[in-house]
């Protein structure tokens, strides 16, 4: 019984809040990872391309439940992802049209495209903050739970709750059909091939006939699909807020570049090492072996390897030792 | 947004104002974070303080007619260098005569020392609530309309001991504020005779918190006290302690006591309870009339506190018959204290009468302001509790 307890009490503060966490940060590195793949830069505006479509997706929802649309148990909001991403895709086109390209045609370097992302990235961030204000917005509807703390313990007759949100279990599935679809596109289809090809020498792409503006163009479409996803479904499971959505960029980042940049597989690990990391270190185990060991043995200090305050320092350390022992990062992207 | 529109037009109008007459003129600086972690509740203290700027512009100015004129500029609640930047170019560029500001206690820190001392600068800040400022060196030159966070942790430790609750998780927003109240509050808990299982930060404006809350959970404790903010990591905290079934109930500092928080978490907040500065007397009910007329919400936190700042400033100007801050600092205290006649909000231009006329005045205006020792409120609070979806007044302390 007292395993049993520890290992939902495990379970329950540990495993499922960081699973989740990690679905979130892995998409969001996913589209941070095909920009520099593809367009050999660091795209400092990810974070807030995730709270404008974020944003268009909470205007449609809204439009949906002022005429009665819903989906049940289920958020409206996965019925106005779509639209999320279709007004995202638009935005991220005409920004590559009216700024990106102009450096491209340069051939300007990666450096300055960094600099230059940060610009759009201040101008997207004041857009979301014009149309749909700083505040926090609560935008998921249906059934929150699958099952909650409470009926658990009453089910089961422990000590331990286990909570099951209905939006943890949509991010996961969520994220899963996204990125089963993101292999299937770039592994398979001729378009896909030919992004890979342009990412692995851009030259040699050219000379074989490919057209770069189609392949920037078709990258864009993705991340903001990407993007939009990850942001929903971040929005869904905590809520929306214009400034949060800038400081996820972090997270993001390190997820992205301890994967490896340029590789997907790489930015899923990535977003998981992360998640689990910041929170299993962090975590006070005193609950957990207090079930497991014996009485005598039980601590009465926290046992925990470093204070909560040190949760963002957790994932840059590992930033820092994986780029110290393999500059490539996890999954041999392209070294920084 | 029609609210911000509205009041960029009305600065509009009156900084066009300014160019036609400059002499008789006078400007007051509002430093508040409009960007960062307490964007969503300094719109509402900017037009506090405009609402009293505005008031006693309607009452025909301060000393011989002298318009006030408010500039507004950016503190970002966290950057100590813009807040300072903001600040020079409010002094050098636009020439104020005094700062209603700054909000977070951090940045206001950070103005005190680098600004208006070295400028010799009045500076009253409605919401810097941390216990250093208490003891900061400020030449006599800086004020709070708001309490420090010493008093609070007091009270809150009456109210956990009143309910009989003797053990508790604390957890808080990792800078000045958060962790003045944390220290004040397990300090005054502990010598009651409470224990505090766990004293952790959390960062605002983060992605995730449920190692904080693995935390905190893992600890124990009958209750969990969130000294955080309503719309930042605070708010995070508690939905995440209570989707993983850790805490049930809360205990709400002033930062965190918003009727936004109550409708955002719904029923599983009812029966959590706290305490923010606030009086049983008239002059709250009063501006939140006011402010509902001028289209901002009254009982936003610390807005009535913005609005007391920039009349206590005016008051003073007018009452030293000088915009000079040596002039018009030492007059502060008297204006807010008894004895004299006691002014409500919408009172100004009453007020502003009697101090031409020599008569002593007692500025109560919207939040019962008493200033003590060092030029803060001395602090009245109210303890609420959350019932069926609503703040609900228990008691005032």
């Amino acid at each position: 019984m007292d395993i049993l307890n520890a290992l939902v009490a495990f379970l329950n503060f540990v495993f499922f809040p960081a699973l989740a966490y990690g679905a979130q940060l892995s998409l969001g590195a996913l589209g941070v990872t095909l920009i520099y793949g593809i367009l050999r830069f660091s795209n400092f505006a990810h974070g807030d391309t995730m709270a404008f479509g974020t944003m268009a997706t909470i205007l449609v929802t809204w439009l949906f439940q002022a005429v009665g649309i819903g989906l049940g148990p289920l958020p409206t909001a996965l019925l106005a992802l779509p639209f999320g991403i279709a007004a995202t895709a638009l935005l991220l086109l005409f920004t590559d049209r009216a700024v990106y390209r102009f450096y491209r045609v340069q051939k300007a370097k990666p450096v300055i495209l960094v600099i230059v992302s940060m610009g759009v990235m201040f101008v997207m961030n004041g857009v979301v903050r014009f149309i749909i204000g700083v505040n926090d917005i609560n935008f998921s509807d249906g059934q929150r739970f699958i099952i909650s703390a409470r009926d658990f313990r009453e089910m089961t007759g422990l000590d331990e709750g286990l909570a099951i949100r209905t939006t943890s279990l949509i991010t996961l599935v969520t994220a899963a059909i996204a990125v089963a679809l993101l292999f299937w596109f770039l592994n398979k289809t001729r378009t896909g091939k030919s992004m890979r090809a342009f990412s692995d020498n851009e030259d040699l792409a050219l000379l074989s006939g490919i057209n770069p503006e189609r392949v920037v163009a078709v990258t864009w479409i993705i991340v903001a699909a990407l993007a939009t996803t990850a942001g929903v479904l971040y929005g869904l499971d905590k809520s929306f807020k214009a400034f949060t959505y800038f400081q996820l960029l972090l997270p993001i980042f390190a997820a992205a570049i301890v994967g490896g940049l340029g590789s997907p597989l790489g930015a899923i690990a990535g977003g998981f090492v992360i998640a689990f990391s910041e929170v299993t270190i962090t975590y006070a185990w005193k609950k957990v072996l207090g079930y497991v060991l014996p009485e005598p043995l039980e601590p009465d200090g926290l046992v925990q390897l470093l204070s909560t305050d040190y949760k963002f320092a957790v994932s840059f350390a590992i930033l820092i030792v994986v780029l110290l022992f393999r500059p490539t990062g996890l999954f041999r992207g392209q070294s920084v | 947004m029609k609210k911000l529109l509205m009041a960029s037009a009305a600065t509009a109008i009156m900084a066009t104002g300014a160019l036609a007459d400059a002499h008789s003129e006078v400007k007051i600086g509002i430093i508040l974070g409009f960007t960062g972690p307490l964007e969503s509740i300094t719109p509402a203290m900017g037009a506090g303080a405009e609402l009293a700027i505005a008031e006693v512009n309607t009452a025909g100015g301060i000393i011989d007619g002298m318009t006030v004129a408010p500039v507004r500029a950016d503190s970002t609640c966290i950057d100590a260098a813009a807040a300072t930047a903001a600040a020079e170019r409010l002094i050098s560029s636009e020439g104020i005569a005094a700062i209603m500001g700054a909000d977070c206690s951090g940045v206001t820190g950070a103005i005190l020392q680098n600004v208006a001392r070295p400028n010799g600068m009045v500076m009253i800040s409605p919401s810097a609530t941390s216990p250093a400022l208490s003891t900061a060196e400020d030449d006599g030159l800086f004020f709070r309309t708001a309490p420090s966070d010493a008093r609070q942790g007091v009270v809150m430790t009456e109210v956990l001991m009143d309910r009989g609750i003797t053990e508790v998780a604390l957890t808080y927003t990792n800078n000045d504020y958060g962790k003045g109240l944390a220290d004040s509050f397990e300090a005054a808990f502990t010598e009651a005779g409470g224990t505090v299982t766990i004293n952790a930060a959390h960062e605002d404006g983060k992605a995730d918190y449920s190692a904080e809350v693995a935390s905190l959970a893992s600890a124990g404790g009958e209750v969990l006290v969130v000294a955080g903010y309503t719309d930042q990591g605070g708010k995070g905290i508690i939905q995440a302690s209570l989707d993983s079934g850790a805490f049930d109930t809360f205990v709400l500092p002033d930062g965190m006591v918003g009727q936004q928080l109550v409708d955002d978490i719904g029923a599983d907040l009812n029966g959590s309870f706290g305490q923010f500065p606030g009086t049983d007397s008239q002059g709250a009910e009063i501006f939140q009339g006011m402010a509902a007329e001028a289209g901002f919400e009254g009982t936003s936190a610390f807005a009535p506190e913005s609005y007391d700042a920039a009349a206590l400033i005016m008051m003073a100007m007018h009452a030293a018959g000088s915009t000079a801050s040596a002039d018009f600092a030492p007059l502060i205290m008297d204006i807010a204290n008894a004895p004299g006649e006691e002014i409500f909000p919408g009172e100004l231009a009453k007020a502003l009468e009697l101090l031409a006329a020599g008569t002593d005045i007692d500025y109560v205006g919207a939040t019962a302001v008493e200033l003590i020792g060092p030029g803060e409120s001395a602090g009245n609070y109210r303890e609420i509790e959350i019932q069926d979806g609503a703040i609900e007044t228990v008691r005032f302390r």
